[in-house]
């Protein structure tokens, strides 16, 4: 990758290259000034984001100062005004020959039954500029092949050119140095510890900048020829980050994702979940057709006329029984944008329930989401920035953006004031942790920018901490803030909360919002949360715009999750339809999941798996998943990007958004959609935030690395609500300008205004209730590889979900009167489990710590979704 | 295999204390670990990894780089014995040779009772001595072969034991420095901010994970 994106020079450096004179850049390296001119030095150590080492001598050329020329590694070679580069000539060319010819000493003959054979730098760059021959016939060294580094990366040592990219990714990018060279010279080879593997988060990423097949993925070694993969970029989906892929296939299977170097997300890099959990699509336990429960309970293959007519039957029903608030619909965080819009139409604008909610209790309300002054991934990481981070370890959550802070904490000078329950991997990165209370960030964010008023100690945070914190941004422009649920056994209240302090306080400051689960964000924006239409407008706003152009609209704001559940528990929802949603699993609450998804008449699941919540279903509706459709997707930065598909959907399985038109027109309603490019252009007509996002935008190359919404001309002219007609035709009309639209003629002109951006209001902070002395206030965090349905289907993630124990405060463990590390009953006024306790000395007096979703600890037994906060008891006396 | 002895984690995290970076104690604490087993064993670099903040596959990086530090027992006595081209000619490798058949053990190799190593190494800078070897880095010079038996018998005997401790001991009188008499600490980032000298700022250090 080369930074094109990046402007033209201002004040360049002269510098002749091949004899022509070009403009580098201040402190550009040769190697780099002259890709950018069309001049391509071979390499293999050199790579782009990381720190040039020097170490393969492959970019060396003729390089005069001034001083005569002189043989120079171009990478590790600012330009200098008047440098004379000769990248061709004969001295040139005999120091490439040698160090090809000295690389290839030891480099076994391997290219056939080598994954990199076709795709190989060493290859290429020794048939572009190798001396064509070998002089060495003596034998060459072997070595033991492959070894695993660790369970998702083998290593062939004897493969190695020794060029440090894996190694200095290892340490400098991802921040685990697990594999190092070992020995010396002749006998230096790239190797773990022994017993300690190397278990990166990103470990997948060195199998693909390793310069030759040394590296190489256990789950794609033997599969494919490069020259027989078929390629389509596209984004990953599966956490909120969105970096962008290259899905590569053969036979219509993919068989791997590449990471594709994007400069505002991904710079290349991927987390290993999202680059190996490709396996769970093609698992065995994938639907590849609907099923129909039969009388005798057990599912059935159905054909897909008769699964549809069911499941519109079962909402029929629920209309019939109790009106379109008898019907709710749960999920669809992991659908594209185009399906979501689907489903919110079929929802909101077909049956007419609000009783929509994309997420399970588990990420943000969508007044956050949406409604917050935003910051991109580039606007936290701009260099001497201070980030305040209030939300998840993004290490487990948004790995990629964990990488995207580390880089911008280690290399660019940006600061970070960590708000925390419990230190997580993101603390190392801290300049100042601040440890508060469960659920009293806000009393932390208050503390930050005001004295504490008397009677309250902020959040319980360590004074001097708090000290540095305010110095920290008294010396700070406006702060940005990274805003999430760190835990997810407290109610997400004490986000918005914590947003509504910084606000007050620092009134500039911009949020990122930590969401998880892929198209959280792009859901959101589509209007499946609880008074919420499309575009980011409120139900209450944007009614009026709606009216007319959808069949209906709901008459009022309906539940979210946890009401959603609460009403079907209590009987009022007659049907409920799952998107891709599992909440025995993922709801906070197992017990009120279990009874609502027991207690409601008709279940219709649209899904890729027979999940355990999806077995309680009577249709399921099999979906196509990712890679088998086309669509967009849009990440937590609100980023819009572009989804391809590569292969076909197993068996009949169907694109979302067709199930819900499908279901529609049983329903007695089209929704008038043929394609997603029917249902783009629907939602750039008519939802505010898409305003201006055309096909030939988001096609065009601008937009590669994706648009980021609302399009600021959309802003610029976005009409308030409150404003008057002229105000919004003459919007209207700017916004025609731009995108070159053709809802002119719309009723726009004459009817209601389109509606505006949904803001984030906040609410008066409240007290977390007070802690009983014999309970602990638990704080469920998450880890990265868990028991969720792709990981557990992906027979190389399936294995690392680490399992968890309950950590307290030696204080808290002493009264308990057992040596740490034994099993004890850990109990809420719901539920109990068994755990083990352990003290450790990060863990706040008062609270407990385990992990939410693994295989030992069922937490969503103890947490109740109605509660803001969850207090255990560990009894000590039952063993 | 055993990490460090609770008397000598004491004397490590001494150690520690004299460099401005903890990661700075590395080689004088494989030496330590040297010491303790005779060679550096997998827990005391994990050992080691721990006390320093550093990840064991780093310390074995480092460890295995220096030929002094060895990954497998070795005997008590580590006789290198020089083949470089000054002892080649003057029959370094026949002294070798001489060496192995003797001991019965090839080049590399600890004989059954643990007392012997050989290794065949590069110029230990006695040229002007050779055939020369080392014994636990002792020098001889002008080795013939009954010198080299009579070594052998000396060591057997311990009639050397003053003079050659036995292989890893790094001194027999413990250096302690005490808190007061140490040299003054200056982290380089301190030292920049102070405004000298000015080499050490020279190019931008990346500031460091964990030093909160
Ligand atoms: S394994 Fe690959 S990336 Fe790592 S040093 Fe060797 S050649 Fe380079
Ligand atoms: S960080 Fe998220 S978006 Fe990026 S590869 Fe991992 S799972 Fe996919
Ligand atoms: S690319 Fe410059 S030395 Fe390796
Ligand atoms: S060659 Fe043997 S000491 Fe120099």
């Amino acid at each position: 990758m080369t930074d094109t994106s990046e402007a033209p020079p201002v004040d360049g450096v002269p510098v002749t290259i091949d004899g022509v004179e070009i403009l580098a850049a201040k402190g550009e390296l040769i190697i780099d000034a002259a890709e950018r001119n069309g001049v391509y030095i071979p390499r293999f150590c050199y790579h782009p984001r990381m720190e040039p080492v020097g170490m393969c001598r492959m970019c060396i050329a003729e390089v005069d100062t001034g001083r005569g020329p002189a043989l120079q590694p171009t990478c590790m070679l600012e330009c200098t005004p008047g440098m004379v580069v000769h990248t061709d000539s004969e001295v040139t060319k005999k120091a490439q020959e040698g160090v090809l010819e000295f690389l290839l000493i030891n480099h076994p003959l391997d290219c056939p039954v080598c994954d990199k054979g076709g795709e190989c730098p060493l290859q290429d760059q020794a048939v572009s500029h190798g001396p064509g021959e070998s002089r060495f016939v003596e034998e060459k060294r072997h070595k033991e092949k492959p070894i695993p580094v660790s369970d998702l990366v083998l290593l062939d040592r004897e493969r190695c050119i020794l060029c440090d990219r894996c190694t200095r990714f290892a340490k400098d990018v991802a921040g685990d140095p697990l594999i190092h060279f070992i020995n010396r010279g002749n006998n230096t080879e790239v190797n773990t510890f022994p017993g300690e593997p190397f278990a990166s988060y990103f470990s997948g990423n060195t199998v693909q900048i390793c310069p030759v097949g040394a590296l190489t993925s256990s789950d794609y070694r033997f599969k494919a020829r490069p020259w027989d993969l078929e390629k389509t970029e596209s984004t990953c989906t599966t956490c909120a980050v969105g970096c962008r892929v290259s899905i590569e296939s053969s036979r219509n299977e993919v068989l791997r994702y590449q990471g594709v170097d994007i400069d505002p997300v991904n710079w290349g890099w991927l987390c290993d979940k999202g680059r190996y959990n490709l396996a769970a699509l093609d698992s065995e336990s994938r639907l590849r057709d609907p099923l129909v429960k039969g009388p005798g309970g057990a599912f059935e293959v159905a054909r897909w006329s008769d699964a549809l007519r069911a499941a519109a039957n079962a909402i029929q029903a629920g209309l019939d029984a109790g009106g379109p608030g008898a019907v709710a619909f749960l999920g669809g965080a992991r659908l594209t944008n185009e399906s979501a819009y689907a489903f919110t139409k079929l929802a909101k604008g077909v049956i007419g329930t609000d009783h929509v909610d994309c997420q399970l209790a588990d990420g943000m309300p969508a007044e956050a989401v949406l409604g917050l002054p935003k910051a991109t991934i580039d606007d936290v990481c701009a260099p001497g920035g201070t980030v305040l981070l209030i939300g998840p370890d993004l290490k487990e959550e948004l790995p990629v953006l964990f990488l995207r802070l580390r880089h911008a904490v280690l290399r660019d000078g940006v600061r970070l004031v960590q708000l925390t329950s419990v230190p997580n991997g993101c603390s190392s990165l801290a300049s100042v942790v601040l440890q508060h209370r469960p659920g009293e960030a806000h009393e932390v964010v208050r503390a930050l920018f005001a004295d504490i008023p008397a009677g309250r100690d902020g959040g319980g945070v360590n004074p001097q901490a708090l000290d540095q914190a305010r110095a920290l941004l008294r010396s700070a422009g406006d702060p940005t803030a990274i805003l999430g649920r760190q835990s997810i056994a407290e109610g997400a209240e004490w986000v918005l909360d914590a947003a509504t302090a910084l606000l007050d306080a620092a009134p500039a400051t911009r949020f990122l919002t930590a969401v998880r689960r892929g198209n959280t964000h792009g859901a959101l924006d589509m209007g499946m949360a609880p008074g919420l239409l499309p575009g980011r407008a409120t139900l209450a706003e944007g009614r009026d715009w709606f009216a007319p152009r959808w069949p209906t609209v709901p008459a009022a704001a309906g539940h979210d999750a946890v009401g959603i559940l609460q009403a079907a528990a209590a009987g009022q929802i007659h049907t409920l339809v799952l998107l891709g949603a599992d909440p025995l699993t993922d709801f906070p609450d197992r017990q009120l999941a279990a009874r609502a998804l027991s207690t409601v008449p008709n279940l219709v699941a649209v899904d890729l798996y027979i999940t355990e919540s999806v077995q309680h279903a009577s249709v399921v509706l099999a979906a196509a998943g990712f890679g088998e459709i086309d669509g967009t997707t849009t990440n937590l930065e609100g980023r819009v990007s572009v989804l391809n598909q590569k292969v076909t959907p197993p068996g009949t399985a169907r694109a979302d958004w067709e199930i819900a038109a499908e279901l529609a027109l049983r329903l007695g309603s089209d929704l008038q959609v043929e394609s997603v490019d029917d249902l783009r252009a629907e939602m750039a007509e008519l939802a505010p935030s898409w305003a201006g996002v055309t096909d030939e935008l988001l096609f065009s190359v601008d937009a590669a690395d994706g648009v980021v919404l609302p399009l600021p001309t959309a802003t610029a002219t976005e009409p308030d609500a409150a404003d008057a007609d002229a105000a919004a035709a003459e919007g209207q009309s700017a916004a025609e300008g731009e995108a070159g639209e053709s809802d002119a003629d719309t009723p726009a002109a004459t009817g209601p205004v389109r509606p505006g951006l949904v803001s984030f209001a906040g609410g008066e902070p409240l007290d977390p209730p007070a802690l009983d002395a014999y309970s602990l206030r638990l704080i469920a965090t998450r880890t990265l590889y868990d028991q969720g349905t792709f990981t557990q289907l992906t027979p190389s993630l399936a294995g690392l979900a680490p399992g968890t124990v309950l950590r307290v405060h030696a204080y808290d463990h002493d009264r308990l009167g057992v040596p740490s590390g034994t099993e004890l009953r850990v109990k809420t006024p719901i539920g109990s489990v068994r755990a083990v306790v352990v003290t450790d000395p990060a863990v706040l007096r008062g609270t407990a710590v385990a992990v939410f979703n693994q295989p030992d600890v069922p937490l969503n037994e103890l947490i109740d979704a109605t509660q803001r906060v969850t207090d255990v008891r560990i009894e000590a006396g039952d063993r | 295999m055993a990490r460090l002895t609770p008397e000598n984690e004491i004397l490590a995290r001494e150690i520690i204390g004299r460099y401005p970076r903890p990661k700075s104690a590395l080689i004088p604490l494989l030496h330590l670990a040297q010491e303790q087993d005779g060679y550096v064993t997998d827990d005391a670099m994990a050992h080691i990894a721990e006390l320093v903040g550093v990840t064991s596959a780093e310390v074995l990086g480092t460890c295995s780089f220096y030929e002094m530090f060895k990954l497998h027992p070795c005997g008590r006595y580590v006789i290198n014995v020089c083949t470089n081209i000054a002892c080649m000619l003057c029959g370094g490798d026949e002294l070798l040779h001489h060496a192995e058949e003797t001991l019965g053990i090839t080049a590399g190799a600890t004989t059954p009772d643990g007392l012997f190593t050989i290794e065949a190494v590069e110029c230990i800078a006695a040229c002007t001595e050779a055939p020369a070897l080392q014994v636990n880095y002792r020098y001889r010079y002008k080795v013939d072969n009954d010198a080299f038996d009579s070594l052998v018998d000396d060591l057997r005997a311990g009639r050397l034991n003053d003079e050659i401790p036995p292989h890893g001991t790094l001194a027999r009188v413990r250096q302690h420095i005490p808190d007061d008499k140490r040299a003054f600490i200056v982290s380089p980032e301190e030292a920049a901010a102070a405004g000298e000298p000015a080499w050490m700022h020279a190019h931008e250090t990346p500031s460091v994970e964990g030093g909160a």
